[in-house]
């Protein structure tokens, strides 16, 4: 498949920005993983006093709107205060890139959300948040599903209307994804993707995640 | 795009057209524009030259003329092939056996019939690629209607003992298809001697026109026509011939097995160089037959592995640098799913993610081999000196300070 990517994209790709690892670093997370051919290691220096982002640096495994997505994002997040960037929409990287291919909008989740979980580690660090109580709520888990990208589409499951049902019952979570029949091909990366976003936000919940086409079949 | 400075290592996926074939056609679209179906003169003269083209092809694979089938391009020939098989024999039986390594268009095609009641099975491969025949003699039963099983990989390489695999067939009564598209016009192949019922190749992988292809069906094998309407390709396929294409497929075959030879052996001497100089880079594995195997590879063909990086990025860095490439890489699909080729040889995903694929031509020159190997040197190592993904054992890889390092280039 020919992907287009805009110059802006290529041009963090090609030249990133903010690449490698910061040495004094109080702040770190690596989020993705190799089998999903996607992952991102950042480091940071929050200042403790003014919890101001002074410096970042990162590495990529991944592909081209990877790295780039990963390069804008240092340059978003740097000087800036950790609080502002807690509350920044996952889609920011794509859209200071001029845009990305729908297949790659999930790039753009991965390098904002790898941030924000750094930035949490350090909130714990120095005790400004206590480790929150894994109580899953269906608020919650709409949160999580915000964060799963429809490849197609470039929007996520939850807006784009994908997800027709969500119950949780005791220590199970039922997920039901509807897709359009000639999007089955879909299925089994949506399906990963539910599966590790919710195991990375560590809940020990039983996650059946059933996925129909709108023909009304199993897939 | 400047084409004289592209360097084009993609032609498993299409060629650059002969211009001796595309000039050859254009007397088919200005002056021989009959359709072979029409009473006049133009119609019969485009019916004998169909018929010529039919006879020549046919003649390159041991085939009668009136075994072969136009059609759009291997896509279709194996739709119709899978399709038409299962549409005839389903009273026979439900059950299909596929490799583990097919093309998408049989193995989509039939894993969709599993929605029509179907059975389909995938058969074993070893680390090489090669076709398990135990596993497929264990995998047969009595409702076994199809065997299908790519002639030469589109990804890998790996060329099966056809033979062997259609005498299998054979004995157990069983339809045997074979996707030749790769294997085409770069093998000499015989359907009667190799026990071949079904076989699909097409046209533009071998400088002919995109957009043609054929199925070969043995006499007596039938199949439930998919395209209804009028006469064309025996009743199987209507719709008016693609003439000019036909006949340029006709012509690029003739050259392909004219220079067969004399192609294979620079194809060789070049893909060996591609392939020596890209194993010289650490953390690297050569993908399907090699070794004491490599007789038994595509002659154009070169797949690696690069650990530690993926295989997208390395795409888009070559093509920056002007070289085309293709990668097994999830990041470089629609699905976001890695090559099934890839992990179906046991590759772990992240080793299928950093996979590229190099596919050669005839008009390959030894300057190009050359400069693709520095030029995929030079990128593994900016990717690597970046990647999160490098174990602590090869921290050597890693660049302390990547910015310098980029800012260098």
């Amino acid at each position: 498949m020919a992907l287009k990517y805009t110059k802006e994209t290529i041009e963090h790709f090609t030249k990133p920005h903010n690449l490698g690892t910061l040495e004094n670093h109080n702040a770190e997370a690596t989020e993705g993983s190799p089998a999903c051919g996607d992952m991102v290691n950042y480091t940071l220096q929050i200042n403790p006093e003014t919890l101001i982002i002074e410096d970042i640096r990162f590495r990529s495994y991944g592909c081209a709107s990877n790295i780039a997505t990963a390069s804008i994002a240092t340059d978003i997040v740097k000087g800036r205060h950790i609080d502002e960037v807690k509350k920044m929409g996952t889609s920011e990287a794509a859209s200071k890139l001029g845009g990305l291919p729908p297949v790659k909008m999930h790039c753009s989740v991965l390098a904002i959300n790898g941030i924000k979980a750094a930035i949490r580690e350090f909130e714990k660090k120095i005790g400004r948040i206590v480790d929150e109580q894994r109580v899953l709520t269906e608020k919650a888990l709409k949160n999580i599903l915000k964060d799963i990208i429809h490849p197609k589409h470039g929007i996520n499951i939850i807006d784009n209307n994908n997800v027709t049902r969500i119950k949780i019952e005791g220590q199970n979570v039922y997920i039901v994804i509807e897709l359009e029949p000639d999007e089955e091909m879909f299925a089994p990366n949506i399906r990963e993707e539910i599966q590790e976003h919710l195991e990375a936000m560590k809940c020990s919940h039983e996650i059946m995640v059933k996925i129909e086409s709108k023909t009304g079949q199993f897939i | 795009m400047n084409d004289e400075k592209i360097i084009y290592f993609d032609n498993g996926d299409t060629t650059r057209i002969d211009d001796e074939v595309l000039d050859y056609m254009l007397q088919f679209y200005r002056t021989s524009y009959g359709n072979p179906v029409s009473l006049h003169s133009l119609g019969i003269e485009a019916d004998e030259n169909i018929a010529s083209a039919r006879e020549t092809i046919a003649g390159f694979i041991n085939a009668d003329a009136n075994e072969l089938i136009f059609t759009s391009g291997a896509t279709e020939s194996n739709n119709m092939a899978i399709n038409g098989i299962a549409g005839f024999y389903k009273e026979k039986g439900d059950h299909i056996l596929i490799s583990s390594i097919e093309h998408s268009s049989v193995k989509a095609v039939a894993h969709r019939l599993e929605n029509e009641g179907f059975e389909v099975e995938e058969v074993k491969v070893d680390k090489q690629g090669f076709l398990d025949i135990e596993d497929l003699r264990s995998k047969i039963r009595t409702k076994t209607i199809l065997v299908s099983v790519i002639y030469g990989n589109f990804e890998i390489g790996t060329v099966q003992n056809i033979r062997e695999i259609g005498a299998v067939c054979r004995e157990n009564n069983i339809v045997f298809h074979t996707d030749a598209a790769q294997a085409y016009g770069k093998m000499r192949i015989d359907v009667k001697d190799e026990n071949i019922d079904l076989m699909t190749f097409n046209a533009h992988k071998n400088h002919g026109p995109k957009g043609v292809g054929a199925l070969y069906v043995r006499k007596g094998i039938k199949l439930k026509k998919m395209i209804d309407g009028g006469s064309h390709e025996f009743g199987m396929r209507s719709g008016s011939e693609n003439i000019p294409a036909i006949m340029g497929f006709a012509l690029a075959s003739e050259i392909a097995y004219r220079d067969l030879e004399i192609n294979n052996s620079h194809l060789i001497k070049m893909r060996d160089r591609l392939a020596d100089g890209l194993l010289q880079i650490d953390h690297v594995t050569y993908n399907g037959a090699h070794g004491e195997n490599i007789d038994k590879r595509l002659p154009h063909n070169v797949d690696i592995t690069f650990q530690y990086i993926e295989g997208e990025a390395i795409l888009m860095h070559l093509s920056l640098r002007n070289i085309c490439v293709s990668s097994g890489s999830a990041c470089s699909s629609k699905t976001l799913e890695p090559s099934h080729v890839l992990t179906a040889i046991g590759l772990k995903h992240e080793q299928a993610h950093g996979s590229i694929r190099f596919t050669l031509s005839k008009f390959t020159t030894e300057e190009e081999v050359d400069s693709v190997i520095q030029n995929v040197k030079e990128v593994v190592e900016i990717l690597r000196s970046m990647s999160s993904f490098i174990p602590e054992e090869h921290s050597e890889l890693i660049n302390k300070d990547a910015k310098t390092f980029y800012k260098k280039k």
